[in-house]
């Protein structure tokens, strides 16, 4: 199978759905010309022509709702925020518009829009270009969360989400954008809401998501040598979450530790780890949680690299529930 | 910029087919007694939330709908009952809807803030003020790429106009040539405050008082026109939806208007002076627009009789649906969330 980026698994993606299906748009800033902030969409204005991949004004209120507005109307649009931190400029037409006119309206209506945007810190690029935040989204009725940790997962999720009639957001990691694995040439789909066990393991279950996965797989690798063998479950999406296979894979193993860059209150790792609790599944040692803690992502490398979870944090809450 | 400057309308009324005109003149009569008889349910406790009226402000919405085919598309208020009527969407589903009856329009899941009828073209009022503007400017991309030659009119309130999501969407439409038209209804008031100041109120919520002054920073046409004038705003209203579907430019239309009734129903007025309330009513509508009709020789009392008794009619009918409908089965709270239904959690 051929090898590919994260960032091309998702051109590639956007591509083959542009030729499948010509009411699928792309909108947001420098998606055209500039090839998108972080070289996502290349070429795609050169084949598609500026028409269907539009650059927009620094107005993420009104191509955000605008999308949501078209996508209601007959397209399908592909919206690009390019830093989730900038969500808040336009969290209206997010959270009140897109994510719940359908309803509002008893279901006369569908949003077949995806909103791309970028995650994740370690670029030393502080409190307003670092954030995951996925968590905010996840909360709120209406809106799909896919978190792809893969150059195979984001292909065919991102697919799935084009081909989706709901609303979805998905969230791309920066630093997963160079790395490399099998992408078939083909386009193909993942169903939303289904985990994949990224590594088998018998004595601890490490729920992990975006670049963490790689973070937790790095920390499996060395735990091997130590004679502790670490399961690793990537749900891919947040809503809906997987949470029968992170249960099996608990009822396995009794241990679980929850690792997620975003914010440690009121996120991802406490609805994880209450999923598994409600379900009363014994656990040999309380559950653990790697994450970002409540502190903006600061500037200097020294201050950042102090609160970003990584390999070693998830190995010294790994070897903590071994005790 | 402090001075009103209405545009005067150059259509008489003689220009309009007759059919037309008397559209108009039933159409804000079903607003009106939809309006009143909204007022008086609310108060008797049958309509659950909040109740925004459009008393008042009828010649808008019908002016707006009479200039429109029946593809064009419009987006709403908060004070949207009108807009709804005059698009041609069912007063009793409508009812029904206020009611929280299962028969409504949005099944009972959207209420009077939130009520939409997709099928004739109605995207829906919205809680939120401001957020239409993005949403019409999208369906008009729609429009545009797909070719499918509707135009959409954006309407919202002054207050509303003081968002940024309009400056955002007015910008977005004027660089893409899109087939919308963005109509600001003036009633004076963004809840409690005014947007120029009053016999003893200074506040204002804007710096100029003309807002269709606002197109030239867009480099679009804008107007602003007498909101109480069914035909003034007919004659706006088509002049850019024409611009707007066949050369892609996008219009600022901003309507003088007034509020009889409070920011919604229950609201005392107390930040408002009462010889205000009395010279809005002074301007009302319907009345004035009856004058003409008659003073013009187009329309007879016989005629104008027979549309109030059967505007009078059918919103008793409204009522009597809405009353006779069921309440949703409350498991229905579960269902419409997700267009892939059902989704594995709620």
């Amino acid at each position: 199978m051929p090898k590919k980026t994260f960032s091309y698994a998702i051109y590639e993606a956007l591509k083959q759905e542009m030729v499948r299906d010509p009411t699928v748009i792309i909108m947001g800033e420098d998606v055209g010309r500039f090839g998108g902030c972080f070289g996502v969409t290349r070429d795609l204005w050169k084949i598609f022509g500026e028409e269907r991949v539009r650059d927009t004004p620094i107005s993420e209120s009104a191509f955000i709702g605008g999308g949501a507005g078209a996508a209601a109307s007959g397209l399908r649009p592909v919206v690009e925020l390019m830093f989730v931190d900038f969500f808040g400029v336009a969290m209206d037409q997010i959270y009140n518009q897109a994510a719940k006119l359908r309803y509002m309206s008893g279901g006369q209506c569908k949003f077949p829009m995806v909103l791309r945007t970028t995650i994740g810190g370690g670029f030393r690029a502080a409190a307003q270009h670092s954030q995951v935040l996925y968590a905010l989204f996840a909360h709120v009725p209406g809106i799909k969360v896919v978190v792809p940790s893969t150059p195979y997962d984001a292909k065919g999720l991102l697919i799935t989400a084009i081909r989706d009639d709901d609303f979805v957001m998905y969230f791309e990691h920066k630093k997963l954008y160079p790395i490399e694995g099998e992408v078939p040439d083909e386009p193909y789909t993942i169903p939303f809401g289904v985990a994949d066990v990224k590594r088998e393991g018998d004595d601890v279950t490490v729920v992990a998501m975006a670049y963490m996965v790689h973070e937790a797989m790095k920390a499996a690798d060395e735990l091997a040598k130590e004679g502790i063998s670490v399961e690793i479950v990537d749900p891919r999406t947040l809503a809906p979450l997987d949470t029968d296979t992170i249960v099996k894979s608990v009822e396995k193993t009794g241990r679980l530790v929850v690792v997620d860059e975003d914010y440690i209150y009121f996120g991802a790792t406490g609805e994880i780890i209450t999923r598994v609790v409600e379900r009363g599944v014994a656990l040999k040692a309380p559950p653990k949680r790697v994450a970002t803690p409540r502190v903006p992502i600061p500037f200097s490398p020294t201050l950042e690299d102090e609160i970003l979870p990584n390999k070693d944090k998830i190995k010294k809450a790994i070897k903590e529930t071994m005790k | 910029m402090t001075e009103v400057v209405v545009k005067e309308k150059k259509i008489t009324p003689e220009e309009i087919p007759k059919e037309k005109l008397l559209w108009m003149y039933k159409t804000m009569l079903r607003i009106r007694r939809y309006e009143e008889k909204t007022a008086e349910l609310f108060a008797a406790g049958e309509l659950p939330g909040f109740i925004h009226l459009y008393i008042g402000e009828e010649a808008i919405a019908a002016g707006i709908m009479a200039a429109l085919r029946p593809e064009d598309k419009i987006t709403s208020t908060h004070r949207g009952h009108g807009h709804m009527i005059a698009k041609g969407g069912s007063m009793a589903k409508m009812m029904a809807e206020n009611m929280g009856k299962v028969t409504g329009i949005c099944k009972g899941k959207g209420g009077s803030m939130h009520i939409a009828d997709f099928s004739i073209g109605e995207l829906g009022a919205n809680g939120i003020i401001g957020a239409g503007w993005p949403l019409g400017t999208g369906a008009a991309l729609a429009s545009k790429l797909l070719g499918l030659g509707y135009v959409v009119v954006c309407i919202a309130g002054d207050g509303a106009a003081e968002q940024g999501t309009f400056h955002e969407a007015v910008n977005l439409a004027s660089i893409w040539k899109l087939p919308v038209v963005y109509f600001i209804e003036d009633n004076e008031y963004g809840m409690g405050m005014p947007s120029w100041p009053k016999p003893g109120d200074p506040r204002k919520s804007k710096n100029i008082k003309n807002l269709g002054d606002r197109g030239i920073a867009y480099g679009i046409p804008g107007v602003t026109i007498d909101g109480n004038d069914p035909i003034a705003v007919y004659e706006a209203v088509k002049a850019a939806v024409e611009r707007a579907r066949i050369e892609g430019i996008p219009s600022i239309i901003h309507a003088l208007t007034c509020r009889q009734r409070g920011h919604f129903e229950g609201d005392p007025q107390l930040y408002r002076p009462k010889e205000d309330v009395e010279a809005c009513k002074k301007r009302d509508p319907i009345p004035r627009f009856r004058k003409l009709l008659i003073e013009k020789g187009i329309a007879t009392e016989e005629e104008l009789k027979k549309i109030e008794e059967e505007v009078e009619k059918e919103v008793a009918e409204a009522i009597e649906f809405g009353r006779k409908s069921p309440f949703p089965d409350p498991k229905e709270a579960y269902t419409d969330i997700y267009a892939s239904e059902p989704f594995p959690e709620v």
